[in-house]
């Protein structure tokens, strides 16, 4: 392989960043044929290194050569041309475009009479078909579909200029399983048809599953560039990261043996809480200092559920009870001030707000509970921010940047610096890990245990199941907008553990072997293990 | 860094950052332009009393009124709204008082009601185009346009089709009176303005509008009352078009129906975007909003000072105010600074050009 040319040669690569070094003499070299990953933390400059190739991002110094051509002034519609095509980490699609124009925007096949939208339906269906989406309407409009299928079109339309590179930043983060496998399958396709990707996930087992060579980032530096055989899984992990592998496993130890027991009167009970056509009538008991992890696949109910809590839609049946007292809540506003706090997993969309300041941000949800009329006082306004700084290792620079120019896991800080300002007594997260570095990970997990030690409820709520079994006290497992059952954690219970309980239930009978007693909480699992058997 | 060591020069460098940095100039150089056709443009006279008299005083004084509906336009613009009504809430405002003052005595105390009342009424008129938007949930740009169309028709109605004039010493002191020899136009202005932007600033009101003008789900998963926001700004911007109402009728006493506050909507706008407010909302600025309007002012009077023929007028308003968006935009910005880097970068060769 290494006997041909390379199609992309980045060297020497610097970028700033308004005086702000991001990016400082760093390689990567793509040849044709090999699904290249790029790796690194969330800062570590994974994304600025595929602007700079893809042309979107300014460089200061360095050289890119494609095909040995050394190429000046860089641009998108350059980079284009070079058949160099991103799928970038958003989804820079048009909701109110059909999935055809979408995906053959820019790119259409035009006829006589101007656009032919039959032939550009048929090419763009074609595509699709390569992504498994043959049944997809290529006429139906893009915001009726789901997150997953959106990133898949966007895909799609980076397939459509046929290109010698294929730049997909995070392409897995909002896939389930089997659409992740179709990706995959997909990418080996192309490398066999001679076409570079450069792959850059954050789950470490797709990239070991796809990847045949890797380039290693750290803080915006040139860590190394390693062939992903002869690199294990521990090995990659501290070189993106230094030493805090070890640190994950002991906060799980740490957690067991904390291993909390609700008692008393729940701080918040829903029951019957439903809403039609996104969860079915479900019981839910938080309390205090407990972390209650939802556990479902995409689309289960999971966050459906965490909504109806949070106040962000509107319950068509059910009550909520906060420690004795029926409370209404009718907006997150009005959740606020009953002290739960709620993290959606739209951090883009429903979470912070880009244009403000990192410190605006995190003033924001205390000061809508206050009401415009009494501000903070700048003394309140830098107390917090000084807590936060500490506690969630915060950089001092960032906090008068706009937050749009802070890295995802930042971002993911800011927010949960905004909700712990209100002092929540329930705090229900939902993916507040998402597409975050491991650090950052550590950061906010560790801060979670550390926040229900204090007394708080929290509900956690992740993709990745070991993150849940991880930090959970308690386990409530969704199944198709329906509550499935409820685990106590303990040692014997696993992601396995997890999955086979989804797996097995067949119409929501297992729930009466689940009760969440908490003395018996590994019993009822091996009760289930046993009914898996029989 | 030190703020000391080069403080006057760093403040200008601040200055020349500035959206309304641009407006600024476009003033100087306006008024540049009319000192060269009348070496006398810019003399200002102290009359009897000590007043103020001059070209100067007379730009302050027909800016007074966009100041005010700029500042309110300026904030409903921030949540991502627009306010079209506003011209006619001043003719509403001005027949309202005219009315009142027809019939009232010429005391202190009627033209106080009076002003009493425009609030009144004005505020009601910014509360309609404030259900509309907040708890209808119609376009800001269509409940206001109903507004501004059935505003100028209320205004008939309320003179029965006629300019109403009325005499109160008090409520044409506000027009034409001065005080410290200035214009009390101007000066209430220019107070309410400052107001305005303590309210804002002093308050979290201006963080919350951003908030819901950059992102209005994020700001509402942060727990911010949309409603209620939206509701108590174009409230505000009802406020203050009736007091640009009335100063606009209390100079001459008499409200033109159909005339007063004639398109100022679009000025007002002109204003808030001259001033660095974009009109995709977000983050304002008061301040860029009031150099707009002043801007807007010695416009107008240069055009008739140049004598351009009033047909030609809307299109040399037009011209300035192209050339000073273009001057504004990111994109002419960013082209400056990259030719003043490259020639940063050369001085050798320019000495060569030079020698």
């Amino acid at each position: 392989m290494t006997a041909t040319r390379p199609v992309v040669e980045m060297s020497a690569i610097t970028v700033e960043f308004s005086g702000v070094r991001v990016l400082d003499d760093v390689d990567l070299t793509l040849y044709p044929g090999e699904v290249h990953a790029l790796m690194g933390e969330n800062g570590a400059g994974k994304s600025t290194l595929i602007g700079a190739l893809a042309g979107t991002v300014p460089i200061r110094s360095g050289e890119v050569r494609i095909e040995g051509e050394e190429r000046t002034p860089a641009g998108v519609a350059r980079s284009r041309a070079e058949g160099i095509a991103t799928v970038f980490q958003e989804t820079h699609l048009s909701p109110h475009l059909t999935v055809a124009e979408n995906v053959m925007i820019g790119n259409e096949v035009r006829g006589t009479f101007g656009i032919d939208w039959k032939a550009n339906r048929a090419r763009a269906a074609e595509v699709l078909a390569r992504l498994g989406l043959d049944d997809l309407d290529p006429r139906s409009p893009l915001s009726a579909l789901s997150p997953a299928v959106k990133q898949l079109v966007a895909v799609a339309r980076a397939l459509v200029l046929e290109p010698r590179v294929l730049i997909l930043d995070e392409p897995t983060s909002s896939l389930d399983a089997a659409e992740v496998h179709t990706l995959l399958r997909v990418v080996r396709g192309l490398r066999d048809h001679g076409v570079a990707v450069l792959f850059v996930s954050h789950f470490i087992e797709q990239v070991f599953d796809v990847a045949d060579r890797m380039t290693v980032l750290r803080g915006g530096r040139f860590v190394g560039e390693f062939p992903a055989d002869e690199l294990d899984r521990a090995e990659l992990i501290s070189k993106m990261i230094g030493e805090d592998i070890d640190a994950l496993k002991a906060l799980r130890s740490e957690r067991l043996a904390h291993h909390y027991c609700a008692s008393g009167e729940p701080t918040l009970r829903a029951s019957e809480l439903g809403r039609r056509g996104t969860l079915d009538p479900t019981d839910i008991e938080l309390s205090r200092g407990e972390i209650v992890g939802l556990a479902g696949l995409n689309g289960s109910g999971r966050s459906e559920l965490a909504r109806l809590m949070g106040g962000a839609e509107r319950a068509d049946s059910g009550e909520i009870w906060m420690d004795g007292v029926r409370v209404q809540l009718r907006s997150p506003g009005a959740a606020l001030r009953r002290r739960v706090a709620l993290s959606t997993e739209n951090l883009r969309d429903e979470g912070i707000i880009r244009g403000l300041t990192a410190r605006e941000n995190i003033v924001l949800a205390l000061q809508a509970m206050r009401g415009w009329s009494r501000p903070l006082s700048a003394g309140e306004r830098a107390g917090l921010v000084e807590t936060y700084l500490d506690t969630l290792h915060l950089s001092p620079d960032d906090i008068d940047r706009p937050v749009e120019e802070l890295s995802g896991g930042t971002q993911q800080k800011v927010l949960l610096a905004r909700l712990l300002a209100t002092r929540p007594h329930v705090l229900i997260l939902d993916e507040p890990t998402r597409g975050i570095d491991i650090g950052a990970k550590l950061d906010i997990q560790r801060r979670v245990a550390r926040l229900a030690g204090e007394g708080v409820a929290v509900v956690f709520i992740s993709s990745q199941m070991e993150e849940v079994v991880r930090l959970s006290d308690r386990i409530v497992v969704l199944k198709d907008r329906e509550k499935i059952g409820e685990l106590s954690n303990g040692p014997g219970v696993t992601v396995d553990t997890i999955v086979e309980m989804i797996a097995a239930d067949l119409d929501g009978e297992s729930e009466e072997l689940f009760g969440h007693d908490c003395d018996t909480g590994l019993v009822s699992v091996k009760q289930f293990t046993l009914n898996c058997s029989r | 860094m030190s703020a000391n060591a080069h403080g006057p020069s760093e403040a200008l460098k601040g200055l020349v950052r500035r959206q309304y940095f641009w407006g600024i100039v476009a003033i100087a150089l306006l008024l540049l332009v009319n000192l060269v056709k009348d070496p006398g443009y810019l003399a200002v006279s102290i009359g009897q009393s000590g007043n103020l008299a001059g070209n100067v005083i007379d730009i302050l004084r027909a800016a007074a009124p966009i100041i005010l509906i700029a500042v309110g336009m300026c904030l409903v613009v921030s949540t991502g709204g627009i306010d079209l009504s506003v011209g006619s809430v001043m003719a509403v405002a001005g027949a309202v008082s005219m009315e009142f003052l027809n019939g009232a005595s010429d005391t202190v105390g009627s033209g106080l009601a009076a002003v009493g009342l425009v609030v009144i009424v004005s505020a009601a008129l910014g509360a309609v185009n404030g259900v509309l938007v907040s708890v209808v949930g119609l376009q800001p740009f269509i409940s206001t346009l109903v507004i501004m169309l059935a505003g100028r028709g209320l205004a008939k109605v309320i003179t029965g089709g006629q300019n109403t004039t009325a005499t109160n010493e008090t409520f044409r002191w506000i027009a034409n009176g001065y005080v410290l020899g200035l214009p009390v136009v101007f000066l209430l202005a220019l107070l309410l303005a400052l107001l305005m932007g303590l309210l804002v600033r002093r308050s979290a009101l201006g963080l919350m509008l951003e908030a819901i003008g950059m992102d209005a789900k994020a700001a509402r998963l942060a727990g911010v009352n949309r409603r209620a926001l939206l509701f108590t700004v174009y409230i505000l911007g009802g406020v203050l078009a009736g007091f640009a109402g009335v100063f606009a009728t209390a100079s001459v006493m008499t409200v033109d129906v159909s005339r007063t506050g004639y398109q100022l909507e679009l000025d007002a706008i002109l204003a808030v975007v001259i001033g660095g407010t974009s009109l995709a909302g977000g983050k304002f600025n008061i301040t860029g909003a009031v150099v707009g309007a002043i801007l807007i002012a010695t416009l107008d009077k240069t055009v008739v000072f140049l004598g351009v023929s009033s047909s030609a007028t809307p299109a040399f308003k037009a011209v300035v105010i192209v050339v000073l968006c273009l001057l504004q935009s990111e994109r002419v910005r960013r082209m400056f600074r990259q030719r003043r880097a490259a020639g940063a970068a050369r001085p050798a060769e320019r000495e060569v050009v030079a020698a």
